[in-house]
């Protein structure tokens, strides 16, 4: 029995994922639609990391930001998060490759 | 009632204690913590109960007895930064976002400081002006812009990138939910009428002090799991968390007896000059100036100046008052 998922009707694109202190989010959201994403799934998150110091203690933690976006977009994603957010902010970015099912509609 | 009889009655509230409660409890390292969207709903309701109370007294107070206290609140609300600013920078030696965020934060205001002070008083039976609610509103912006500002016109290489943060800034403050609350709920408030908000007395205003004291135990906490914060801060940070409300607070009462107030709202006028700012301004400071240390400046208002005036503060501003009044 086949029990890969990877099937010739899945297309292989790049997830990227996002958690960043609460008070971003409107303005990463912003920003992502300004660089092409078409779509996201935001959630509130908590954890812990290397920071530990945000405005975010009465304003709620974290909120995780996932997309999923052709790998060009995705790099170019990663590049704006590294100039803009990690000097200052608590955040992490990381991406990971998926398979969708209907590939077009994130073309 | 001496000075130490204020003292304590305030300490004996229950909103008070519930607030000792929750920093004990966190010192215990007890699980207590009110779920986020509870914490979130307490807030929404007190910001908005408040809006609403300062709304039917405005309808009932008269104009010419507010534009005096109004235009000294703005006057203190625009004063205070700038000195906050010039002794960070330098008896503290904080670097400019840092001490642009302390200028942004101490001369911004405390709601909940404001009200346990309200509830307080009412408690000793003090008279207090209806229409001093307006004035939480009108201490809570100025400084946030100044300090902004100040930062802005300090720091060369914040450049395009900074005038875009600080637009947003300056949204996250003039449509952030405790303005939007406050003075949409002044407006509600005052647009209904006495008569008319007497069907939502029993869910705002008679449950009020019961929901603050809820809120203030989950403040406890909050403000507990700062302490930590306390041994790396520095003295400045911890002399100047204790000594600038003082000194605001006796301005706020200056001011307060000036402008025609009676010694109840020259008291709160005091709390609102003493208190610093831990929801608006460390949104706004967090968005428009990432550089400034959130561990000084929000160790600072939240773990040192907030404790401070709710136990130490409240009573003794209200002494300044009746000093400077009679």
């Amino acid at each position: 029995m086949d029990t890969n998922p990877f099937t010739e009707s899945t297309t292989h694109l790049s997830l990227v994922t996002i958690v960043a202190e609460a008070i971003l989010e409107q303005r990463l959201i912003r920003e992502l639609k300004g660089l092409g994403v078409s779509g996201f799934t935001a959630s509130m998150a908590h954890g812990q990391g290397s920071r530990g110091s945000r405005a975010g203690d009465l304003e709620g933690g974290n909120v995780k930001i996932e997309t999923i976006v052709q790998p060009a977009l995705a790099a170019e994603i990663m590049a704006h998060m590294e100039s803009h957010y990690f000097e200052y902010y608590a955040v992490i970015v990381w991406v990971s490759e998926v398979g969708v099912l209907r590939g077009d509609k994130y073309l | 009632m001496d000075a130490l009889e204020v003292a304590g009655s305030n300490l004996a509230t229950p909103a008070i204690l519930a607030f000792l409660l929750g920093i004990t409890a966190s010192l215990l390292r007890s699980d207590l913590r009110l779920p986020e969207p509870i914490y979130q709903t307490i807030s929404i309701y007190l910001l908005f109960a408040i809006g609403l109370k300062g709304g039917v007294a405005l309808s009932e107070s008269d104009f010419s007895s507010l534009a005096m206290p109004a235009l000294g609140t703005l006057a203190i609300g625009s004063v205070i930064p700038i000195w906050v600013y010039a002794v960070s920078r330098k008896a503290g030696r904080l670097s400019i976002p840092d001490a642009a965020a302390f200028a942004a934060h101490y001369g911004s205001t405390s709601v909940v400081t404001f009200t346990a002070a309200l509830v307080f008083l009412e408690s000793i039976g003090q008279f207090v002006e209806g229409f001093v609610l307006t004035l939480v509103a009108i201490m809570e912006v100025p400084a946030i812009v100044i300090g902004l500002a100040i930062a802005q016109l300090r720091m060369a290489s914040s450049g395009g990138q900074g005038s875009a943060s600080l637009r947003d800034a300056l949204h996250e403050v003039l449509v952030g939910r405790s303005i939007v609350l406050l003075v949409g709920g002044l407006f509600v408030g005052a647009i209904a009428g006495a008569d008319r908000m007497t069907s939502v007395t029993p869910f705002f205003v008679e449950p009020f002090q019961g929901i603050l004291t809820l809120f203030l135990l989950e403040m406890g906490v909050v403000t507990a799991r700062r302490f930590g914060d306390l041994r790396t801060a520095g003295p400045f940070i911890l002399v100047f968390a204790i000594v600038a409300p003082i000194v605001n607070g006796f301005i706020g009462v200056v001011v307060g007896e000036a402008t025609g107030l009676s010694v109840g709202g020259a008291t709160i006028l005091g709390v609102l000059a003493a208190s610093a700012s831990y929801i608006a301004a460390p949104a706004a400071v967090r968005i428009a100036l990432p550089e400034a240390n959130p561990s000084l400046y929000l160790t600072a208002s939240l773990a040192v100046t907030f404790p401070f005036n709710l136990t130490a503060g409240i009573p003794l501003y209200y002494q300044l008052a009746q000093w400077v009044g009679g």
